[in-house]
């Protein structure tokens, strides 16, 4: 049985201000907030940008993202028959879309 | 453009990468240990929650040669002895040296408590409780790196071609995510360890990060690849309700271990059906089972996902609890109660065999490349031992950092001599991979609306359904027109210049390798007119001795880095049938 989850997704990259972009997304009962942007890229915009390694397993950590204001992993929250919104972290400097500079300082590139 | 100046570039940081930094570092080398993703956490070795097979002798006796036989046998005529010798040899030595790290094996009683696994003759496998080898693991090697002030580690750093100078590998070119800038890395040796392909197949066990980089790197600087044609399929990967946070292949020792029925659409008990009597001790082998479940699920008798049931209903809840221990509880969290309902199974590409041809210094045709982890190709022959991936990554990650460290030593040695000669040379080489890079990010005509993540889910279609693990001649030329079909789609890159993060040109750089490898394992498992091991011939069955040897794969054509970023057709490839090396370890 497919359910339908509005996901509501912020879009953009610095210096822009962002916007929310508004994606009707079709699931499975246990599919994930990252499987529903995934989907969203392969269907509907594959300029969308994510970041994700493990997919399933909870392992790689890069998956972190806010649904509805909180920080959670993408991987791990499950999608829902409701309206979700997804924003990139908010303590983290902004990249693009979803997307945040996730590592560690002394794990990026070199400025030189 | 960035441009970076190392000894060492390690490509890929899980469990070989981070040992062969390590190791090059400990033996006096600067080593940069670059990742498309975050350091230690990408790749397949933090998701590993199984074991390591590795013959510590205690508390039963145990040695190398019995672990030697045992590989090789699972190989099933294939193997590279030297290559497999030296996997049992110094992955050994490795398991120890992590214990000295404080890894955690598993231990009561003062000894290992090491567990039996599929193919081997003995308990050989250790592991670190509960389920959390991999993530053990890559903390503990991550801390070795930190450690290691030599090593600079960069993330989100995509490497997208090496290069190539004089006929040497001499650095890598590649995207700074974030930015999306142009990133250059003069460097004395270059190590690949970036791992497998089983993102080639729609079901597959590992990171999105497993796309066969190593092999189309390697292919394009013109390294051979040997063995692409087996692919390791594990059958009873998990498939539905959706599970988080645990790995696909956990099933297997509890159906060994509780006797878990497997059971078709109808909840029949199928497997007697294709000659293997499970007869109650739930032991039939891995190709047969995933045999079974393919053909139930094309006779149209799967579980609604297209698996097949594994039940445990039978068995009273406590015998669970006392089994799975606190995995029930992380169960529960993914809404599944074993003692009520089943779950659904299918085969999944967990692994792959192939990879780039080496010597025992992990050495390519290519001075100055060398390769380590599952991207190396020969130790494992037709099919991999239980338990053999980890201590790989270790092994062959070490001797890879062991060997560039050396041919770095012998590059500074005539830098000494020549300092002048050597400054020119990192200049000509820097400014060949400048101009690699420009060419590889100029902008293309992909038209706007090609969906170059939709194109990547229909390869993964392509390859499960025409180059899976029962082939056919109709169904490899098939997939073979279906992946030159989509590779010649995407030929082109895309018309805009990469941004920050960008998820388009990401997946074009996919795409190019992706198709890349994915004509290498067609066109090999195609050439192979028998079955052997993970790859199956439903038109060729059984094994031919005749058939003992490798298929070695090549670009065709040229092999000029930027003569093939701006050629308007894909490239081709040669195949060699190359003799088994029955060398001194047999
Ligand atoms: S995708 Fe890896 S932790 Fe979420």
């Amino acid at each position: 049985m497919k359910s339908l989850a509005q996901l509501k997704v912020w879009r953009g990259a610095p210096p822009e201000e962002g916007h929310y972009e508004q994606y009707e997304v079709p699931f499975e009962s246990g599919n994930s907030v990252l499987d529903g942007l995934r989907y969203i890229r392969s269907h509907f915009d594959r300029t969308l940008a994510l970041r994700f390694a493990c997919i399933n397993a909870n392992a790689c950590k890069e998956c972190m993202v806010m649904v509805d204001g909180k920080t959670v992993y993408g991987c791990t929250t499950r999608l829902e028959a409701r309206e979700m919104r997804i924003e990139p972290l908010r303590n983290k400097d902004w990249i693009r879309d979803v997307v945040s500079e996730i590592g560690p300082p002394d794990e990026r590139l070199p400025e030189v | 453009m960035r441009n970076l100046e190392t000894d060492v570039l390690v490509v890929g940081a899980g469990g070989a990468g981070m040992y062969a930094a390590v190791e090059a570092a400990r033996l006096g080398s600067r080593v940069i240990l670059a990742d498309r993703g975050l350091i230690g956490r990408s790749g397949a070795t933090v998701m590993a929650q199984m074991t390591v097979a590795a013959a510590m002798g205690e508390p039963a006796d145990d040695s190398v040669e019995a672990h030697l036989a045992d590989t090789l046998k699972a190989g099933r005529g294939l193997c590279e002895p030297d290559l497999s010798r030296l996997l049992c040899e110094e992955g050994l030595e490795c398991v120890r040296e992590m214990d000295t790290w404080g890894v955690g094996w598993a231990r009561a009683e003062g000894h290992l408590t090491p567990v039996m696994a599929p193919g081997h003759d003995r308990p050989r496998c250790v592991y670190v409780d509960f389920l959390n080898t991999g993530p053990a693991v890559s903390r503990t090697l991550r801390t070795q790196v930190i450690r290691s002030p030599l090593v600079q580690r960069v993330g989100d750093l995509c490497i997208t071609d090496l290069v190539v100078h004089e006929g040497r590998c001499a650095g890598a070119v590649g995207v700074h995510l974030p930015t999306g800038e142009a990133v250059t890395i003069v460097a004395g040796a270059v190590v690949l360890a970036c791992g497998g392909l089983t993102r080639l197949y729609a079901r597959n066990s590992a990171s999105s990060n497993m796309g066969g980089d190593a092999y189309a790197l390697a292919l394009r600087a013109g390294a051979p690849l040997i063995d692409m044609e087996f692919v390791q399929f594990f059958p009873i990967g998990h498939l539905a309700p959706r599970m988080i946070g645990m790995d696909p292949i956990m099933w297997d020792p509890f159906r060994y271990k509780l006797g878990g029925r497997l059971l078709n659409g109808l909840k029949e008990e199928f497997t007697h059906r294709y000659g293997t009597e499970d007869g109650g001790r739930y032991t039939i082998t891995r190709d047969q089972a995933t045999y079974a479940i393919y053909k139930e699920v094309e006779a149209g008798r799967g579980s609604p996902h297209g698996g097949a049931w594994l039940s445990f209903e039978h068995l009273p809840a406590e015998q669970l609890r006392a089994a799975f221990g606190p995995v029930v509880d992380r169960l529960a969290k993914n809404g599944i109660d074993l003692a009520k309902t089943p779950i659904e199974v299918a085969p999944i590409a967990h692994y792959h065999m192939g990879g780039v041809a080496v010597d025992t210094r992990m050495a390519t045709a290519v001075p100055g490349l060398f390769v380590g982890g599952e991207a190396v190709g020969g130790a494992n022959g037709a099919n991999r031992l239980s338990g053999n991936a980890i201590t790989e990554a270790f092994a062959f990650g070490r001797r890879a950092g062991a060997s560039a460290a050396e041919a770095v030593t012998a590059l500074a040695a005539s830098a000494v001599a020549d300092p002048a000669a050597s400054a020119a040379r990192i200049e000509q080489v820097r400014a060949q991979a400048q101009r690699l890079i420009e060419a590889t990010l100029t902008p293309g005509t992909l038209p706007a609306e090609a969906n170059t993540a939709a194109a990547i889910d229909e390869l993964q279609v392509i390859m499960s359904r025409k180059v899976g693990p029962f082939r056919t001649e109709a169904g490899l030329r098939e997939g073979l027109e279906g992946v030159r079909a989509l590779a010649q789609r995407f030929h082109a890159a895309p018309s805009f210049a990469p941004g920050a993060f960008d998820p388009v040109w990401l997946d074009w750089f996919d795409l190019r390798n992706m198709t890349l490898v994915a004509e290498t394992v067609a066109v090999a498992a195609l050439e192979r007119t028998e079955s052997r091991g993970a790859h199956q011939r439903e038109d060729h069955p059984g094994l031919d001795p005749d058939w003992t040897l490798h298929l070695e794969s090549r670009l065709a054509g040229p092999t000029d880095a930027v003569a093939l970023v701006q050629s308007q057709v894909n490239p081709q490839i040669a195949l060699a049938r190359v003799p088994v090396n029955a060398g001194a370890a047999a």
